[in-house]
Parts: structure tokens; sequence; C-alpha cells
């Protein structure tokens, strides 16, 4: 199915200003240093204005014509956006610049009663939301785009009709260049009908393959790719409900359906969930979307759904929700493991430790949970990073041979210090306002910044133990004739 | 006549306690967790697992120090390979320390939230989850339903809470096995050498479900705990008992 959109951005801004709609305008940008017109609106091209003319001869032509800037880009940008709408009515919807929607409708229109009842349906919308459209069915995506255009009689296409249905349209309903197009008006063949059964000897020699390709491929000789607009999802459920649901106890019912169905088919193809997201249609035209994610593929209905039922409360229903659509968007295979009799204590690698963090996640965030792994530097702060996966074991072993402290301040914070001799360990120093008499220090340990990562002055760090016992890890930032300044970086147990 | 009435009373002893819910030790069990003389304040003389332990602390020094206390106890809790979750307020606890408290510091998973009730709610499904080895949460303020429902949560699945309670107020009565409360002292030079010692702490059991209060010096040496001074507040509660 092909839609066309007459006036597609013209018709965007008669939305967005309705004192448009009574005068004709035109959109224009620069182009070899004069103006053109990029767009003419319904009332514009009555007058004789058409896309491509100069702006001035434009002006010329009518006196009371409105000139707007055009916006780059806006028209593919908008076309994209009617292509995402037109996902309601199918999965697979591709654009095709600049102005036309192509839409592949196998299977889906016997939702809407017929052909003729779903086109008459996805028409109707369009138009009553104010754009101008066209459009034909037929079985093969050259003929629906030349039916949308230039189609006269009848825009649904009876399977295996396409050739008669091209006959008697002029050779611009081929998607063809314009040196080709003119050379077959010079010909004198003003429809398909005259060259359609033309030796393809000849037509190659005359024309080029372009034309033969495009003939082709309207006929259904040759296959003709769409790119969609939104990768089609392999895993997908669509549950369409008779009345909006608007109770959380609705939408906990439909997810629970949606989810058994979806992981039924996970399970059978061997796959197990990672992402998934939940879109709701609602009646007013919106859509809002929650998602989960998990650490290791899952198809098990009950874990999924404890996921999905923390979400529940973010969903708004508004008047109510007609559509429930579960996307598995990223899948992975699962291993299907023999249970165990006895199951011992597998650390890092059980399967319930993975849920109770996917429910952490859904609950918290993703970002809030850290496992850390050894990295290979010096400096405090970069000795250590998080791991990536919940697998992922550590590649070097963790360092003993240095006193860390049990508590490491996310900052180190300065403190006042007084030491004997300015090379020692300090005697006193003061940290929140509260003195301490340091007793016994061991150090110092120096660390050197990394040249190649930063820049600074290395750190002297010194292990003190005050008066009352407790463990502190300080360090002098630089060395000690240059006004260094000291901090207090963690504490010990 | 009077050993037999005190054999008749330690056997009632035993199965009141057995009636609350506490198993009697298995022989393998003693010493579980390398706390010594510590155990034996525990009914049955077995370190509870399985229950929640309270821990408090005032500043930032015990709060390390508690820290301390608890990797160590975990060194052991963790032998058997499962993993252990540390929630916390803030992201303080420094990974590479874990190690010379004999934990894997890769098997402890960080959970860093904003709220003390991110911090419940986490730590209950936690406890629900019987993998884990395990279940560590730091918070400020902790009443007794909330204990409880902590404590229920554990019943099912026998993993060990702990709770922090990083706060100067005084704690209310809550439903946990224990309350203990570790403060740094002042290490003992190794042998004459200057420096610091290994890291010694005074552990104060403040509350014990049937079992007896006492306040212990300890050390950790080598990976191990080792009693410095032996329980000195018995004494004293018994004589005011």
């Amino acid at each position: 199915m092909a839609i066309w959109f007459r006036h597609l951005v013209t018709d965007w801004l008669m939305l967005r200003r309705p004192e448009l709609r009574e005068i004709p305008f035109v959109c224009v940008l620069p182009e070899r240093n004069r103006m053109v017109v990029t767009a003419a609106s319904y009332l514009a091209e009555a007058e004789g204005i058409f896309a491509g003319m100069a702006a001035a001869d434009a002006k010329a032509m009518t006196i009371n014509l409105q000139v707007l800037d055009a916006i780059p880009g806006k028209e593919a940008r908008l076309l994209r956006q009617l292509g995402l709408w037109c996902m309601r009515y199918t999965p697979l919807v591709a654009t095709d610049a600049p102005d036309t929607l192509l839409l592949d409708i196998s299977g889906c229109t016997h939702l809407w009663g017929s052909e003729q009842g779903y086109l008459k349906e996805l028409v109707l919308k369009l138009r009553t939301s104010g754009y101008d459209a066209r459009a034909a069915i037929a079985d093969t995506v050259g003929t629906a785009w030349a039916v949308a255009r230039f189609g006269r009689v009848s825009p649904i296409i009876p399977a295996g009709n396409q050739a008669q249905a091209l006959l008697a349209l002029p050779p611009a309903a081929l998607r063809l260049e314009q040196p080709v197009l003119e050379r077959l008006q010079k010909l004198g063949l003003r429809t398909i009908g005259n060259f359609m059964l033309m030796p393809q000897r000849e037509l190659r020699r005359r024309f080029g393959e372009g034309l033969l390709l495009r003939l082709r491929q309207a006929l259904g000789l040759e296959e003709e790719i769409l790119l969609p607009v939104v990768p089609p999802v392999p895993f997908v459920e669509r549950l369409p409900c008779l009345e909006p649901i608007c109770t959380a106890t609705g939408i906990e019912i439909a997810v629970q359906q949606l989810l058994e169905r979806l992981c039924l088919l996970l399970q059978n193809e061997g796959k197990g969930l990672r992402r998934a997201v939940l879109k709701c249609y609602r009646v007013d035209g919106k859509m809002v979307q929650t998602g989960i994610s998990t650490n290791r593929g899952s198809h098990s209905v009950s874990h999924l759904f404890k996921l999905f039922e923390l979400q529940i409360a973010k969903i708004e229903p508004a008047l109510g929700i007609e559509l429930f659509l579960l996307e598995a968007s990223k899948v992975e295979d699962v291993e299907v493991l023999q249970e165990k009799l006895w199951t011992g204590n597998p650390g890092l690698a059980d399967n319930a430790l993975a849920e109770l963090l996917d429910r952490i996640a859904t609950k918290v965030g993703q970002d809030r949970i850290r496992r850390y792994l050894p990295a290979e530097h010096y400096w405090p702060e970069r000795s250590i990073r998080p791991a990536i996966s919940l697998q992922e074991m550590p590649g070097t072993s963790w360092r003993t041979n240095r006193p860390r402290p049990i508590r490491l301040l996310p900052r180190p914070e300065s403190i006042e210090v007084m030491a004997l001799l300015p090379d020692y360990p300090p005697k006193v120093f003061t940290y929140r306002g509260r003195r301490h008499v340091v007793v016994k220090a061991d150090g110092p340990e120096r660390i050197e910044r990394e040249w190649w990562q930063d820049q600074g002055v290395h750190r002297d760090y010194y292990a003190v133990e005050d008066e009352q016992g407790q463990r502190y890890w300080l360090f002098r930032s630089g060395h000690f004739d240059t006004a260094p300044e000291w901090f207090l970086h963690g504490f010990f147990a | 006549m009077s050993q037999s009435k005190r054999d008749i009373i330690s056997q009632l002893q035993k199965d009141i306690l057995q009636w609350e819910g506490y198993q009697p030790a298995p022989a393998h069990k003693h010493g579980l967790v390398g706390l010594g003389p510590v155990e034996a304040a525990f009914p049955n003389g077995v370190f509870p697992v399985g229950t929640v332990h309270e821990l408090v602390c005032e500043n930032s020094g015990q709060a390390a120090a508690t820290g301390g206390f608890i990797t160590g106890l975990l060194s052991v809790l963790m032998q058997q390979g499962g993993a252990c979750l540390w929630i916390g307020l803030s992201q303080m606890l420094f990974a590479p320390a874990l190690k010379n408290f004999g934990i894997e510091p890769d098997k402890v998973i960080f959970l860093n939230v904003l709220r003390d009730q991110d911090v419940l709610w986490i730590m209950e499904e936690a406890l629900k989850c019987p993998g884990l080895a395990a279940v560590i949460g730091e918070v400020q303020t902790l009443d007794f339903k909330q204990s409880r429902r902590l404590q229920l949560a554990v019943e099912q699945s026998r993993v060990t809470g702990f709770i922090l309670r990083n706060s100067s107020k005084k704690p209310g009565s809550t439903a946990c096995a224990a309350r203990w409360h570790i403060k740094p002292l002042p290490s003992e030079a190794i042998a004459g050498l200057p420096g610091l010692g290994f890291p010694r702490w005074q552990i104060e059991l403040l509350k014990v479900r049937n079992g007896q209060l006492g306040s212990w010096i300890m050390e950790w040496d080598e990976g191990q705990f080792s009693v410095i001074t032996d329980n000195p507040m018995v004494e004293r509660s018994q004589r005011y008992g």
C-alpha cells in the first residue's frame, strides 16, 4: 500500500497556523542565488504555481501570495512521524522521500474487515486530521505508488492485475528520472501501455536499464525491498482491548496475558528476554511506554511479571488504553540447564540472584548496582573499575601488599596539619573542626600521577592512628617544601 | 541432688530454646565464624546465622571499624562461594581493602541508594533470596516493624542480615537477634616495630536474644579474629543479677 501526501509541508503549516487556510502561500528556499518554491499550498496550485518555480515568478502571478521560508529537512521529519503513526495499522512502514509512505499490509487488512475498509479507515483518519492523502493498494510497491498518484479508477488493484492497472497511466508513474521521461515524451509514448509490450532489448538500448527495472518491479517480476522506519521486532505480542482499560488491575491482566504468549514464543525458540518494552496506545492518541531489562536472558513469566509489576504505577492510562504492545527488543540464547537435585551455592552464577538484581534495577535503576573489579593502576581512585556484567571475572588479582582503607571518601577532604619536620607524618590534624593527636603513623607511600592520563602533583600517603585508636589515611599533595596541602582520604578498620 | 537439679534446669532451658525456634547446635558448627569466646554468649553457644544482626556506630571511624568486623565475619560466611549484597546510602566502601579481610571483593555487589525506604525494600527482597551468603544494609533509623519484616524474610531463606545504623541517636527496640557496637582501639605495635599494628576493636554485645551480654577486645590478625581480653562484662552482669 502506498500513501501519497500531495501537500505534506503546506498541510502541516495550515494545521499549525489556521490563518493560512484562506490564502495561497508557498515555501521557498534559496538555490543558486535565487529563491525557488519548494512547496505550494492547494490554493496556490490552483493559481498555477508549482514546486521548482522561481519565487519571483510566483509572486508576479498572484497578488496576495504569502511567501514563507522553508525549513530544510522538515518534510522528511514529517513523513517519518506520519510513518510512525501508521505503525498502528501495520508493523512494517517505510518512507519513500519526499512525500510517500509505503506500508506492507499483508495479513493486516482482515482486522478492518476488508482491504476496502482498511483503506477507507486509514485515509479518512488522515484526511480528518488535515492531511491531503491519496492511497492505493496493490501487489507491488511500484503499482501501488503509481496508482496512488495517477490512478483514476479504483485505489485497490486486485491480485495479479498490475499490468492492466498500469496500461493507462503516464510513464511518470513508474518513478523514472527526468531525462528518460522527456525522451519518452518526445517519442510520443504517453502511457505505459504504449511501450510495455515492446521488446526489452529495444527499451534497454534507448532508455537504459532504469526503465526496465522499474517496469519489472511494478509488474512484480523483480523483488523490491522496503526499508522500514522502525526495524520490525521479531518477538512482539499485541493485545487490542474491546473496552479502554484504565485500572491498574486491568493493566496487570493485560501484561500477564502478553507475557504468557511472548514467553511461550521465546521458549520454543530457545531464547531469553534481555530487554522488553510495553507500549500502551491510549484513546487520546498518545502512547506511553515502559521498559524492563534483565541481567540474563529469561523466559519465566513469573519473574518478568514481577519486573513489570513495579512499573505499572508509572503508566498513566488517562481515558483508557486501547492497545497493548509488548516487544522483546533484545533477546539472547539461553542454555537450558538440567535442574539439580542438590543445589550448592553457585554464587554470582545463581539464577535467583540475577532475578533479584533485575527487580532491584527496575525499582531503583541499573546504575545504582555496582560490582568492582581490580584495575591495574596505583592511583587509588582508578584502582577499581565497575564490572560490565554479572559474569565478568577479574582479569588480574587484587593487590594486598599495601594498606588500603576500608572506607574511602569519594573526594579527599581538606585537613589542617601540624608536622614536626616537613617530611614527617603529621603530629596533629584537624578534620571537620575536631583535633586529632596522632600517636602512631606509617608511611609515606608515594603514589605518582599517571602522566599519560592527567597532570598534577604526586601524593604521599600516611596511615595514622589517633589517641582514640581511630585509624586514618592521610596524604600530602605535592612536595613538602612547596606549601603542600593535606587531605584525609579514608578510614581504616 | 543439686547436680541433678542443675541438669534439669539446663535441659529445660534447651527445650525452651527449641520451642523458640533455635536448632540445637550440630557438632561441627562450633566456632563457625571464628569469634572464639564471643560465640559462647549466644544461645547454644553458636553464632546465629540466618538472622538479622544490628550494629550501631556513631561516627565514621566506628563505621569503618564495623565495616572491618562485618567483612571478617563475611569471610567465613562466604566460604561456600555465595555472593553478598552491600546496600548503602553513600558509596564509600573501598573494594580493594576487602581482600585484606579475606573475601573476594568482586563477589560483593554494592548498591548505592538514596533513601532509607529503598535500602529496607531492597534488603527485604534480598533476604528472601536463598542463594546469598549475607546482606548488609546501611540505614539511619530502623523501627520495630521494619526489623520484624526483615526477621520474617530471613526465617524462610536462612540468609544472614546485618543492619548498620549510622546514627548517634539512641536506638529503640528491634526484633534483631543481636545488637553490636564496635569501637576502634589503639593498636599494639607488632614485635616492637614502629607504626600501626593489627586493627584492634572493642566488641560489645549490647543485646542478645536468649544470650549473655559481654564486651571483648579483638584483633584482626592475618586473616582471623584473635581475642585479646576475655569478657570482663559478664562478671558484672552476674554481680548485678
